[in-house]
């Protein structure tokens, strides 16, 4: 049970980290956030298009395909910060399709499709299926293949940004085993993709009907490559949403922090009160425990060590820290905290959100027990 | 020989030193840091401990000869003290004179001081204790009353420290007195004395603890002479005196003589603990529940230490820079007091067992590292106190 206690952290990091600081605290205030909940899109297109113009899109990709050829611990800096200001984009469903396609992906697919990546065309990956289930290897689409061409079948649910998305990477049983196919949007029949709600209003969710969808086989991923490809995304989505977890934290703590150092009760300021206080230092607490796992994980996966533990630790200490801050911030703010208008709630919804996307803390604490605790 | 393969070639010998000259374990249970030291029998098992590791030259290896140390670069030292940790062998309990006391004499002594208290701290032949708490101000430092006023070459002391540890056994007090009540500040009236426990009118009362042992004293001091000497520095050097101190005691400089200071419990031991102890009729370990709660304290564990790593990476806490610092008590005392409370937890009926009983587990240490786990979430500013700083200094909020 040997944890490795590592955290690097380069001045490259560091100024990005501060310059998407300052991008989302400028360009996505709360009021922001707010006009783009009932958005068919639910992003701004054109800040989208100025991350791209930073480079955000291909941070983590190889130079031969147009990115920058450094590794998720740079897109960790972006997405912490993002996930402060509640911003919504493409941006963390794109990079969970170039990571699977540089992980997995052939030389033709990823010549094919990670230069649009990188140049802002939004893409996304469908691996969640009715029965809710985190493992990504239980897979009930299936795709057959014949002849050269892949006929899918099955329906997919969850699916982040699918409306905006020119490419899809899915998930698949084939021949028994689990495979990955790159579907582009203009190969959807009519009416295959359709809108779900979900508790986060700045996230747009979708369901995928894959029935009747054919493409060519040069499309699959299967094998070992299937499993790499599966790896480097769960590995990426944990990363990415611990980030976005932590980011949050911070977010609802300043939220709370400034309310109970305004609002008085009792001819005091709240934030005066032990209770709340002390409530408060924990909430900071996780917080710090949540930057540290973070950066811990983020440094190994940039390393290529084994970072499963690493993660699997972020995930559930950042997730299970937003979720308790931001519940506290609605109860904190009182009456206001029951309202809509109070910005208490866009934090517990996101809180939530990133709690069930690819795993709960207990999922991960079992999954941790496997690897760490074995009984024989 | 490279340096690589003299300090490996070193390690090796530390190694099966200790694995040679391990003490039997004894026939009581013993304690886990010098501040649980509540028995005789303790206290001489560990005192020998400490000389037979002295003796063979794995203690003060930093520390310069002529005073008794080994004169060898710290990086032997560290490698002694991770041997120790690792091999589980008991702690050498002169950890005040060792790590603070020493330190603090080393670096602004005179040099009969160092002479004279030096050998004796790294022998264990005098134990050292500390005189800073008192009874009415918890860990209020700068609020300390009790008095010390010159008369010829002796200072007279008046007045009482609490929650000292090895009281009873020690030889020498780094003591904080008052010499000036009317100093234009509550700091600038203290000064620092390295006071002889022996001096007539010094009166050592042992405290008994929840666990119903002995471990720490309340030191009086009636009328107390001891030498004009024994005084640090100059009066009103007290209270500067006293923070370099916390810096040593905190390890934030280096400087200590080493030596294996107390028995961290950590989850690893508490897994070890869920492997023997049954729960339905199966190993604990095997219980879902059990691993869980398991888990959740190794994700604590391990976000606390790298909190401690990213402390030193300015960039990635530029926005509260005193947060992980100021956290460090609470995150880790809170944390010890739970992860106790659980392997109690993990004995079943079996739980309810004190230390004595036949059939306790593990001697009970279980249940008594649960009580004196107390000692630090109490001590050095309660937890709720720390919560308060937390809250006003790191975020801000207002005072109550």
């Amino acid at each position: 049970m040997r944890l490795h206690t590592s955290i690097d952290f380069t001045d490259e990091q560091s100024m990005l980290l501060d310059t998407a600081s300052n991008f989302f605290r400028d360009r996505s205030p709360v009021a922001t956030v707010r006009t783009q909940l009932s958005t068919d899109s639910g992003y701004d297109d054109a800040m989208w298009r100025e991350m791209v113009a930073l480079g955000w899109t291909g941070l983590a990709v190889p130079v031969e395909h147009g990115g920058s050829g450094l590794t998720l611990a740079e897109a960790v800096t972006i997405a912490e910060p993002m996930g402060r200001a509640l911003c919504a984009s493409p941006l963390l469903s794109s990079q969970l399709f170039a990571q699977g396609l540089v992980a997995g992906g052939s030389e033709a697919q990823r010549f094919d499709y990670l230069g649009l990546v990188c140049g802002g065309t939004p893409a996304t990956v469908a691996l969640f299926e009715a029965d809710g289930n985190w493992d990504l290897e239980q897979i009930r689409c299936r795709a057959d293949i014949d002849h050269g061409r892949v006929r899918l079948s099955g329906t997919k649910t969850l699916v982040n940004d699918a409306a905006v998305a020119e490419l899809i990477m899915v998930s698949m049983m084939a021949d028994g085993a689990p495979a990955l196919v790159i579907v582009k949007r203009s190969e959807l029949p009519t009416g295959a993709c359709g809108r779900e709600t979900v508790i986060d209003e700045t996230r747009r969710s979708f369901h995928l009907n894959l029935d009747g969808i054919r493409v060519a086989d040069d499309r699959l991923i299967v094998g070992d490559a299937a499993q790499l490809a599966l790896t480097a995304i769960r590995d990426g989505a944990l990363l990415l949403l611990s980030a976005e977890a932590a980011g949050g934290i911070a977010g609802v703590l300043d939220l709370t922090v400034d309310y109970l150092n305004t609002r008085t009760a009792f001819g005091r300021k709240i934030g005066s009160y032990q209770a709340l206080k002390h409530t408060c230092a924990e909430i900071l607490i996780g917080l710090e425990r949540a930057r540290s796992h973070l950066y811990h994980s983020a440094s190994l996966v940039a390393a290529g060590e084994d970072s499963e533990a690493a993660l699997r630790m972020a995930k559930a200490e950042s997730s299970s820290a937003f979720a308790f801050a931001a519940d506290r911030a609605v109860q904190f703010h009182g009456g206001f905290g029951f309202t809509y208008e109070c910005d208490a709630q866009l934090y517990l919804r996101r809180a939530l959100w990133l709690q069930y996307a690819f795993g709960d803390a207990a999922h991960h604490r079992r999954h941790l027990a496997r690897l760490l605790l074995p009984t024989v | 020989m490279s340096a690589v393969s003299e300090l490996e070639e070193f390690r090796n010998e530390v190694a099966s030193w200790l694995s040679e000259h391990r003490p039997p374990e004894p026939d009581f249970l013993l304690p886990e840091s010098f501040m649980e030291v509540g028995t005789d029998a303790q206290f001489a098992y560990l005192r020998d401990w400490q000389h037979k590791v002295y003796e063979a030259g794995y203690l003060g290896m930093a520390w310069p000869k002529e005073y008794g140390g080994r004169g060898r670069p710290q990086v032997f030292q560290d490698i002694v003290n991770a041997e120790m940790a690792k091999q589980k062998v008991p702690f050498v309990p002169n950890t005040i004179g060792l790590n603070w006391a020493g330190p603090l004499i080393l670096a602004i002594g005179t040099e009969a001081d160092k002479h004279r208290y030096i050998p004796g701290i790294l022998s264990a032949g005098d134990i050292w204790c500390q005189g800073f708490s008192e009874p009415d101000h918890g860990s209020d430092l700068a609020n300390c009353q009790t008095r010390a006023v010159r008369d010829g070459d002796e200072y007279v002391v008046t007045g009482s420290k609490i929650w000292t540890s090895l009281g009873t056994y020690a030889k020498y007090m780094i003591l904080l007195a008052r010499t000036s009540p009317d100093a234009s500040s509550r700091y600038a009236g203290l000064s620092y004395f390295l006071a002889p426990m022996d001096a007539a009118g010094v009166e050592v009362r042992p405290i008994r603890k929840l666990t119903g042992e002995y471990g720490f004293t309340q030191t009086f001091f009636n009328e107390a002479r001891i030498p004009a000497s024994c005084l640090m520095g100059q009066e009103g050097d007290g209270w500067k005196i006293a923070m370099m101190t916390l810096t040593f005691e905190r390890g934030a400089s280096g400087g200590q003589a080493g030596g294996l200071a107390g028995m961290a419990v950590t989850v690893a031991d508490v897994v070890e603990l869920a492997r023997t102890t049954m729960r339905d009729g199966r190993p604990a370990i095997e219980d879902p529940l059990v691993r869980d709660q398991l888990m959740q304290f190794l994700i604590e564990e391990q976000g606390d230490r790298l909190c401690a790593v990213r402390a030193r990476i300015p960039a990635l806490c530029s926005e509260r820079p005193m947060a992980i610092a100021l956290s460090g008590k609470l995150r880790g005392t809170e944390h010890r007091r739970r992860l106790n409370q659980f392997a109690i937890s993990l004995q079943g009926a079996n739980g309810a067992r004190w230390v004595g009983d036949a059939d306790v587990v593990a001697g009970g240490k279980w249940q008594r590292s649960y009580f004196n786990a107390f000692s630090a979430t109490i001590g050095g500013g309660t937890s709720q106190i720390q919560a308060n700083i937390i809250g006003e200094r790191v975020l801000g909020l207002p005072k109550d």
